[in-house]
């Protein structure tokens, strides 16, 4: 392919010379108010000129702090504690960047000049008062002394270079115009706008939907074969760094795990810890085995949940947002119906709109209780509406947002036991104990407040709050989203199994489609407030028909290196 | 002493350590805050019993002490044969007249001295308005020679005793001020906020007129419409009613933005969800969670009251002598002749200014550690 005669041409010409970073011993330490965070921790690694280095790991491996100690940004009160960090030139001479002062001349030489790095989250990396134009050409000013007229002529080339549509009018945009994806190549256009030797890239596309991030994904891959530069990627995605990797860095607690080629970690992976890692991505590829196991559910049980042509509408009469348009649903008893789309697509409204968090416009969603009643929830009066919010609850997407900081976690759990009458006292106790136990957490860490409990531990206290009052539907929005690949499949086994227990029924709404494939039944596909398809998991994620879901599909980066696929995907556009 | 304090707390205490826990510790590590806050215990425990830390009658007068200069309590007391002991003392003063100038001048006695005594008797005086008692923390062994530690004002009342006396009713309108703001703050601010719509556009529009009223003039106004001939305990409270009308404004503002950001937060969906009423919502859930701020924008509001009172009394239009505050105080100030003869009398500006600063310091510390959980 052209690609990669074009990659290794450029090994050939860089291969004689040294590599351009080569990062010795590492050591950075944040001092905190009971001892020391060794967030990175003798870490070496060399970087060559032309080839893409992946940093992987999970929260709180350290792998950002290792970018930021390069270009010494690291927050305060981090510092680097020792190391050599050395950049080769071509002309030959080297600088050992951990020894220059942070404030220092020479540092800032090197910031955005020879070593460029993009952010996360767009936004917050860019001036919202300043246009695009202006941010970019205050580099080539700064670095270059570039004129204005050559600054802005540069600048435009540059946007051509990302793909913006239209660049000569782009320069004149404030950034709160463009898209996230736009947002992010303009930052990619600024960050190569010295034609820098090293681009760090920290999370660049975690941000993004999954079509935008194999477009920047491929930009990046572009851009890296032009200039010939070296690309340090950091990413807790392993789909990512299968595309897009040369050499990978597995990282954890601040410790080098295992590193080597792509295809060795992948495929012929030593360490335990990358093994473990790898496993619980290759596990989320297919269909949970206790799905697997379990009977069908019968095609002609009556829906315990139905929705019909639910609207729901933001904004002014006149020109409305439909984030939810004509949307209909069903929902069967013990069935697991995914809710899969990217965001902005009304998913999260959706999902809102069942427990009537927000009052939709139109529609009916006829809910059948215990007794075979049926009650259209959006009609319902504050009494019935109450008893029904009890056998319909929801799980959060954030772990931190939706627990009460405020309050331990026996009074959270407990408090829809409390606030119903339920129970009280030394009972209340005892079920919340209980409760915790169910789903896997010590009964005796309920006098704790949920700053001392981590991610999962904390979405499990969400999941005990859910099923506290014995539920029969679960509305679950990104529940395992805010979570790292570990231990997402480990809430995931939880849930399926307090289904099985309980006879839930789970609205499980998700951008991503290997969590929707190994825990959903049914899949419905929603875009722009629609849902354009609904089928079997099975189909959706294998066979689909829509031109929207397979365009989906065919952007997801697949772990696996011998597979890069995402150059081959296709657009879809709204008719 | 915080870091190694701090370094003992383990994971497990952390673990179980509630929000008030959890902003000790965050306000401990803030030195200036600590330092603040222990000036405030001891300013307002004078406040409280002011008897106690005053030494001369602050009511009382004395015609041969007009202008009478600060004296200093020597430590070691040397005795004729040389030796020494640790028995304060100080020098008193000798009068003249000036024959050339008729001005008063004082000269310190080197040969006799008065000596000092801790919790000794002095005049009479009522503890917490309760207990009638003469013990004062420094008295006068000899009762015919007064204490001036900071001198005397024109009618010879010992300015020390005055500023102590003064700090109760300075310090406590900037408290009950502060209460009577708070109330109508939290309240209206908490109405507009979490109801929205309708009822948050009135109450803001309420705001921003009273925001929008030149403060000072409107207090002269109304400081000057109180008559002259009410006693003493009301015209006080008239005096903090006024300070506290255009306090709660601000305060509503900070209260309604809280709660505003509140409502979307997914734990108040949550509770919501769990079937709680929304009193439940609102004292369970919300409060707790800006209960910390609020108290922090009212101890940076407190000495924004002390000064408004010390300037209105300063004017002449707040509290009216006899009653003592550091305002009233001031007013001795106000002419070049005393600041020449006797700069002593700026003393009571000194206490507002180190009320005010541990005052803002302390406030800066809470506020700081107001939300241990956004880091």
């Amino acid at each position: 392919m052209n690609v990669t005669d074009l990659a290794s041409h450029l090994e050939q010409r860089a291969a004689p010379s040294q590599p351009i970073l080569e990062v010795r011993d590492l050591v950075t330490h944040f001092p905190v108010r009971n001892g020391v965070v060794k967030a990175v921790d003798g870490v070496s690694f060399t970087l060559h000129r032309g080839k893409t280095l992946c940093i992987v790991g999970e929260s709180g491996s350290g792998k950002s702090v290792t970018a930021r100690s390069i270009l010494q940004i690291v927050d305060a009160p981090g510092r680097i504690v020792s190391g050599s960090i050395m950049l080769n030139r071509l002309d030959g001479s080297s600088v050992d960047l951990a020894g220059l002062n942070p404030r220092g001349r020479e540092i800032r030489a090197v910031r955005g000049r020879e070593i460029a790095m993009i952010f996360q989250e767009p936004m917050s990396s860019l001036s919202p008062v300043h246009t695009v134009g202006d941010q970019i050409m205050e580099v080539l000013r700064l670095h270059l002394k570039m004129s204005r007229k050559d600054a802005r002529a540069r600048c435009v080339e540059l946007l051509t270079q990302v793909e913006i549509p239209k660049p000569d009018a782009a320069v004149d945009r404030y950034t709160f115009e463009f898209s996230g994806g736009m947002r992010q190549r303009v930052m990619i256009a600024m960050s190569l706008a010295c034609n820098p030797s090293l681009l760090i890239a920290d999370e660049p596309t975690t941000a993004l939907d999954v079509t935008t991030q194999a477009e920047i994904l491929d930009l990046i891959k572009r851009l890296q074969q032009q200039h010939g530069m070296a690309v340090m990627f950091i990413t807790h995605d392993m789909g990512v760094v299968a595309e897009i990797a040369d050499e990978v860095l597995v990282m954890h607690y601040g410790k080098i795990k295992e590193s080597g080629p792509v295809d060795t970690i992948f495929h012929a992976p030593k360490d335990d810890y990358t093994r473990m890692l790898i496993g619980s991505v290759l596990k989320l590829e297919q269909k949970a085995e206790i799905r697997l196991r379990r009977p069908p559910i019968p095609e002609d049980a009556l829906p315990v949940l139905q929705v019909r042509n639910l609207q729901m509408h933001f904004g002014s009469l006149k020109a409305p947002l439909k984030a939810v348009d004509d949307v209909s649903l069903d929902l069967k008893p013990g069935e697991t119906l995914g809710i899969v789309g990217e965001s902005g697509s009304g998913k999260t409204t959706m999902g809102r709109c069942l427990l009537r968090v927000y009052e939709p416009q139109g529609g009916v969603i006829d809910y059948r209780r215990t007794d075979g009643s049926v009650v259209d929830l959006l009609k319902a009066d504050a009494q019935t509406l109450k008893a029904c919010r009890r056998e319909i609850r929801m799980i959060f997407q954030d772990p931190v947002g939706s627990l009460n900081p405020r309050m331990t976690v026996a009074q959270i759990v407990g408090e829809p036991l409390l606030v119903n009458g339920i129970a009280k006292g030394k009972e209340l106790d005892d079920r919340v104990a209980d409760l915790l136990s169910q789903v896997g957490l010590e009964p005796s860490w309920r006098e704790r407040y949920p700053h001392a409990f981590s991610g999962g531990q904390r979405q499990r206290i969400g999941i005990a709050r859910a099923i506290s009052l014995n539920p029969r539907i679960i509305v679950a929005d990104e529940a395992t989203s805010a979570l790292d690949v570990s231990v997402r499949s480990h809430v995931l086994d939880l849930m399926m199994n307090l289904q099985d227990r309980l006879g839930l029924s789970y609205v499980f709404i998700s951008h991503d489609i290997g969590v929707i494939r190994y825990m959903c039944d049914r899949v419905a596909v929603m875009y722009r407030g629609t849902v354009v398809e609904t089928g079997t998991a099975e189909q959706v994620c294998d066979a689909p028909r829509h031109a929207y879901t397979q365009a989906l599909l065919s952007a997801i980066p697949r772990p696996d290196p011998r597979a890069r696929s995402i150059h081959n995907r296709h657009r879809y556009t709204a008719a | 002493m915080t870091d190694t304090a701090l370094a003992s707390i383990d994971t497990k205490r952390l673990a179980v350590a509630s929000q008030w826990q959890l902003v000790w510790w965050a306000f401990k590590r803030h030195r200036l805050a600590m330092v603040g806050l222990y000036i405030t215990i001891f300013l307002y425990i004078i406040a409280l019993v002011p008897g106690f830390f005053a030494i001369n009658d602050p009511w009382q007068q004395n015609a041969r002490a007009a202008f009478y200069p600060p004296q200093a309590i020597h430590l070691f007391d040397t005795a004729a044969d040389g030796s020494w002991a640790i028995r304060p003392y100080i020098h008193p003063y000798v009068f003249k007249r000036d024959p050339q100038t008729l001005a008063a001048v004082y000269s310190e006695d080197k040969t006799r001295k008065s000596y000092v005594r801790f919790f000794g008797e002095g005049y009479e005086y009522k503890l917490l308005g309760l207990f009638s008692t003469t013990t004062h923390l420094i008295a006068s062994e000899n009762k015919a020679q007064p204490i001036f530690l900071l001198g005397a004002d024109r009618l010879g009342r010992c300015v020390y005793s005055r500023i102590m006396q003064g700090a109760q009713i300075s310090l406590s309108v900037g408290l009950v001020g502060v209460l009577l703001s708070l109330t109508i703050g939290v309240l209206l601010g908490g109405i507009s906020g979490y109801y929205g719509g309708r009822i948050d556009f009135a109450v803001q529009r309420v705001v921003e007129f009273v925001l929008s009223l030149p403060s000072i003039p409107i207090w002269l106004a109304l400081s000057a419409a109180l008559p002259q001939d009410w006693p003493a305990t009301l015209n006080y409270f008239m005096i903090t009613l006024i300070l506290s009308l255009t306090g709660w404004a601000q305060l509503a503002r900070v209260v309604r933005g809280r709660f505003l950001s509140l409502r979307t937060e997914e734990f108040v969906t949550a509770a919501r969800l769990d079937g709680a009423s929304e009193g439940r919502v609102i004292f369970r859930h919300m409060l707790p969670s800006f209960a910390s701020h609020i108290i922090a924008s009212v101890s940076l509001a407190i000495p924004a009251m002390i000064l408004a009172e010390t300037s209105l009394s300063f004017l002449g239009l707040g509290l009216q002598p006899p009653t003592i505050s550091w305002g009233v105080l001031l007013r001795e100030a106000q002419n070049i002749r005393s600041i020449a003869t006797a700069p002593w009398l700026f003393a009571p500006g000194v206490a507002v200014v180190i009320a005010v600063i541990a005052l803002n310091f302390l406030g800066d510390g809470l506020r700081d550690a107001a939300d241990p959980y956004n880091k």
